[in-house]
């Protein structure tokens, strides 16, 4: 089983030479530290960066630089700023090739619910629901079940939805899979994990073929 | 030269009444116009509808309003490091708009720009589609939003000039420029104001004729929310 490391250390491997990539809060944001050095790639974040770098080093932060969820960072060689009209224009014009977000629920047609617990808890959105609606690829992150052993990939999402239709890829701590138009194909398992553990875990409907390889991190 | 200047705070904060529409940049805590949020409270307006990506946090930005029940609408994309905030919306004490972040700048962008309404594919299929029209382009679904109306905007940036030229600095900049001249009356405070003239032209990121009023902010705290950093 992966922990939320390990979930980031597979996401790096989708990462390729000359994208643009947009991290969410939580997991997705661990993923830059496990991106190959030897391609290049710019992180975008909504609030108004891309070519973000590293976290500052203690005493070094500034307040007028931070990203999407608050924290302070630093820029690399050729970054940019810009204000959130033209950061949003970047996301729905489809400039961002790749979409790393977090989710509660994963339906098997690809829909999304990551912002609301109704009377529960209400956040808001953020940018999340602009970024699902125009990403061309979108990888969620997240844990397989939820904190009382749900799962949380299913045949309907029954949270409020944040985008329909548009989950490409789902890695969690057990497997990767895909959303295709028959349900989620199973991919990858996680080191320790079998087709058996992962189909207890996945209420929606689970496609497997052939033999399924362990992931290489 | 068109001269925006007024010699501070109060005389940039007059005309604001109970009731009133009033947009706020910043991201966060960042890019906040801390000196009218802070007179703001002075004021003790009430009844306000208050457009911002968020809604600070419990002792800073727009929490110090919201502690003082000084807002009776939020409008806002993400409020999740607000516990009052929270409390108040779960309560139904305070009404409360969630809009997708591209969405709700382009609303004021739309109101900056003289458009009416736009087209997103934001929040399609979701209950922030409730009740707006859609229509396909091209096999894909959008969702119709409108252009926001409001009495004020309150901006803050790094430097600007009497002109009412404004530059922003890095993540700062966010929502400010999209809402400069999206309300009735714009009033810009900067850290620093700058003699007419020292701005190189090239460089502004906001033209003065958006902005009405301008100001040198005072006694900036710019809190930051989640320190990060790693040792040496």
């Amino acid at each position: 089983m992966l922990d939320k490391i390990g979930i980031a250390k597979r996401i790096a491997k989708e990462v390729k030479d000359g994208y643009y990539v947009n991290l969410g809060i939580g997991i997705p944001t661990l993923v830059a530290n496990y991106v190959r050095d030897d391609i290049e790639v710019e992180f975008q974040s909504e609030n108004g960066v891309l070519g973000m770098g590293p976290f500052p080093f203690e005493g070094e932060e500034d307040a007028d630089l931070i990203n999407a969820g608050k924290q302070t960072i630093t820029t690399l060689p050729g970054a940019s700023f810009f204000d959130s009209s033209m950061s949003f224009s970047m996301i729905r014009g489809q400039h961002v090739h790749l979409t790393i977000l977090g989710a509660m629920e994963v339906s098997e047609e690809g829909d999304i619910a990551n912002w609301k617990i109704p009377g529960k808890m209400v956040k808001g959105m953020g940018g999340a629901m602009d970024l699902v609606a125009s990403a061309e690829n979108i990888i969620v992150a997240m844990m397989h079940t939820n904190k009382a052993g749900e799962s949380k990939l299913l045949k309907k999402c029954s949270l409020p939805l944040t985008g329909v239709g548009c989950v490409k890829k789902i890695v969690t701590n057990l497997a990767v899979l895909e959303v295709t138009p028959d349900g989620f194909k199973l991919l990858e398992r996680a080191p320790g994990i079998s087709v058996e553990d992962i189909k207890k875990a996945t209420e929606g409907t689970l496609i497997i073929e052939g033999d399924i390889p362990e992931m290489v991190l | 030269m068109i001269n925006k200047k007024v010699a501070n705070v109060t005389e940039a904060m007059e005309g604001v009444k109970d009731e009133m529409t009033l947009m706020l940049g910043g991201f966060g805590l960042c890019g906040i116009p801390e000196n009218a949020i802070n007179y703001l409270v002075k004021m003790n307006v009430k009844g306000l509808t208050c457009i911002s990506n968020n809604a600070g946090v419990d002792d800073f930005g727009l929490g110090l309003l919201l502690h003082k029940r000084q807002i009776k609408k939020m409008i806002s994309s993400y409020v999740g490091e607000n516990d009052e905030f929270e409390r108040q919306m779960l309560s139904g004490e305070l009404d409360v708009e969630l809009v997708p972040q591209g969405t709700l700048v382009e609303r004021c962008r739309a109101a900056q720009s003289g458009f009416p309404a736009f087209f997103t594919p934001a929040g399609y299929g979701t209950e922030v589609a409730e009740g707006k029209e859609v229509r396909e382009f091209n096999g894909k679904m959008y969702v119709l939003e409108e252009a926001f109306k409001a009495d004020f905007s309150f901006v803050k940036a790094w430097k600007g000039d009497a002109a009412g030229n404004l530059i922003f600095k890095g993540t700062a900049r966010n929502f400010n420029p999209a809402m400069c001249g999206a309300a009735k009356i714009t009033v810009a405070e900067v850290e620093e104001l700058v003699p007419v003239g020292s701005l190189d032209p090239n460089q502004i990121h906001i033209p003065g004729i958006f902005v009405q009023r301008i100001f040198e902010g005072k006694y900036y705290e710019k809190r930051i929310e989640q320190r990060t950093v790693i040792s040496k």
